[in-house]
């Protein structure tokens, strides 16, 4: 790689750009929403929260809606507490595992891939038009012809979520990558440094803000893919919940799924947000 | 004075290609730095100074033409024999200020020579900011730093790019002081290209003058003012005689060659 960043092209020593920012699909953007900070920020968000909660749970009873129209968050928030068991935990343990094992072989099939472009620069025209064409289809497109090759059980799925979140963890890795200050490159290279040395003292530290955002919206690509495979057909998971609970107009169900997958989407977000914070906090 | 030659640049052409244009960024280029000299690299912008200076460094190597460090051909970097410092300090962030100054060491695998680096942060002003974060200096401190880092590995050469060219005019003025205390004090040679002339001839024994398009050696200035220099000697007569003369020179090679 190094040897891109110091051949023979009209130089341009001054153009440093960031880690932040940019490039091909600049998802970036989602690791710097603003939070609220202090108590009185904090509670106040909460409050609000709360007033509209408690405004649409009036709204619903005044109207005289009915719960198979609109479930009503007193009902939605019971059925959490008192079906949890009985109801929810098993699915969710299986969305979980086939999130987690998508998750595990996308990403690290994307980071090798990443290091592979870097270092070896002039294979990438020959994967990105594939990463392109993965990352711009929707991969629960893909679950009825994966259900046909592998069946009903979780492999489909897994290969789905794994095809949602490795090329995000690669783009963006390897943009990361990419992106390292050529002076830092050269002044690694002035010590001596070797390609390994580069890669491991500057490049990857350098990388690793974006490989965590490439982490993130792959995750958040991941949940997607894992929910919208399970509502396609299956018989496992929170997705099939959804589908489940509707068909049967259970609407205070429904909407505990709802929450269900809302809360571990917006898990994975504050997950990456504070690794985010705690390893790569310099950049920020 | 029987000096050795440390640096021998002969006939150094570099040239860059892109797809749509050629540039010769540098041009039949020969001079030679003597052992504990200080040479100031000016000219105006695109005359190839940095190129020249990125040629001696080992790190892009010259189109034909060759340089010698110590009589030894010049083909890659030499870590233990130059050291570089940027226009940009290029601390790594996420590193204190300590482990910026390890890096090198680490590298090359080898202790890190602590009594040099404590006597360096003495002089650097820098003792109790080891375990700063780049983040948390001053541009200054951050310049001082990389040259602390470079300075650390005890090159025999320190090749400087602008070093203080980002820095505000206060700055700068102590970054030069600086710069000559720590010189008086290791006798490193020295070559640091600039823009700002009188930065040149503040810290220069010779500057060398260049004009672009292409980039050639247009003429060599001796400066012989005693050292160690203070900081009024920008405003003595013939301190503003030189800078006046290589100023016409710079502006001269600029407008001569139309744009």
């Amino acid at each position: 790689m190094a040897t891109d960043n110091l051949a023979d092209k009209i130089p341009d020593f001054n153009s440093s750009a960031g880690p932040q920012g940019g490039g091909p699909v600049d998802v970036t953007a989602i690791a710097s929403i603003r939070r609220a900070k202090g108590l009185k920020e904090i509670l106040s968000v909460l409050a609000l929260a709360v007033v509209v909660v408690t405004l649409l749970e009036f709204i619903l009873i005044w109207s005289h809606t009915e719960a198979y129209v609109f479930p009503k968050p007193t009902s939605i928030i019971r059925s959490l507490f008192t079906d949890f068991p009985t109801l929810y935990l098993k699915p969710l343990r299986q969305t979980v595992q086939t999130f987690f094992l998508g998750l595990i072989i996308g990403s690290t099939v994307g980071l090798s891939l990443a290091v592979l472009v870097t270092l070896k620069p002039g294979l990438d025209i020959f994967i990105s038009p594939y990463i392109i064409i993965l990352v711009t289809t929707p991969m629960v497109a893909l679950i009825p012809f994966l259900m046909l090759k592998f069946g009903f059980g979780m492999t489909p799925r897994v290969i789905a979520i794994s095809l949602a979140t490795g090329p995000m963890v690669m783009i963006n890795s390897a943009t990361g990558f990419r992106r390292t200050n050529a002076e830092l490159i050269a002044l690694g290279k002035s010590y001596g440094a070797t390609e390994f040395q580069l890669f491991r003292k500057i490049r990857f530290p350098f990388a690793l803000p974006m490989i965590i955002v490439g982490f993130m919206v792959g995750s958040i690509f991941g949940l997607l893919t894992a929910v919208g495979a399970e509502m396609v057909g299956g018989g496992m998971g929170l997705g099939n919940r959804l589908i489940y609970f509707s068909s049967l107009v259970q609407m205070s169900q429904f909407g505990a799924v709802l929450v269900i997958v809302a809360t571990f989407g917006v898990g994975i977000y504050s997950f990456f947000t504070f690794v985010n914070r705690k390893w790569a906090s310099w950049d920020v | 004075m029987t000096q050795a030659t440390r640096i021998k640049i002969t006939d150094v052409s570099k040239i860059y290609q892109s797809d749509t244009k050629t540039v010769e960024a540098v041009k039949n280029f020969s001079e030679s730095v003597q052992d504990g000299e200080f040479v100031c690299v000016v000219g105006a912008s695109g005359c190839g100074k940095t190129t020249l200076l990125w040629c001696l460094s080992g790190l892009h190597p010259a189109t034909s033409g060759t340089v010698h460090i110590d009589g030894e051909l010049l083909t890659k970097p030499l870590p233990d024999r130059i050291g570089m410092v940027f226009q940009d300090s290029n601390l790594l962030p996420w590193r204190t200020l300590m482990e910026n100054i390890e890096l090198p060491f680490q590298i090359k695998k080898k202790p890190v020579n602590r009594e040099l680096v404590d006597e360096l942060l003495e002089v650097a002003g820098l003792k109790g900011f080891e375990n700063s974060y780049p983040g948390e200096l001053s541009g200054g401190m951050k310049q001082r730093g990389s040259i602390v880092r470079a300075l650390a590995q005890d090159p025999e050469v320190l090749l400087m790019d602008e070093p203080f060219g980002a820095l505000d005019a206060f700055t700068r003025e102590e970054m030069n002081l600086f710069l000559l205390k720590v010189w008086e004090r290791t006798k490193k040679t020295i070559v640091f290209v600039t823009h700002s002339i009188s930065e040149a001839i503040f810290l220069a024994d010779r500057v060398w003058v260049m004009s672009p398009r292409p980039g050639r050696l247009s003429r060599i200035v001796d400066v012989d003012f005693p050292r160690p220099r203070h900081i009024d000697l920008q405003f003595e007569p013939k301190f503003i005689e030189i800078l006046k003369s290589i100023r016409e020179d710079v502006e001269g090679s600029k407008s001569g060659k139309g744009n």
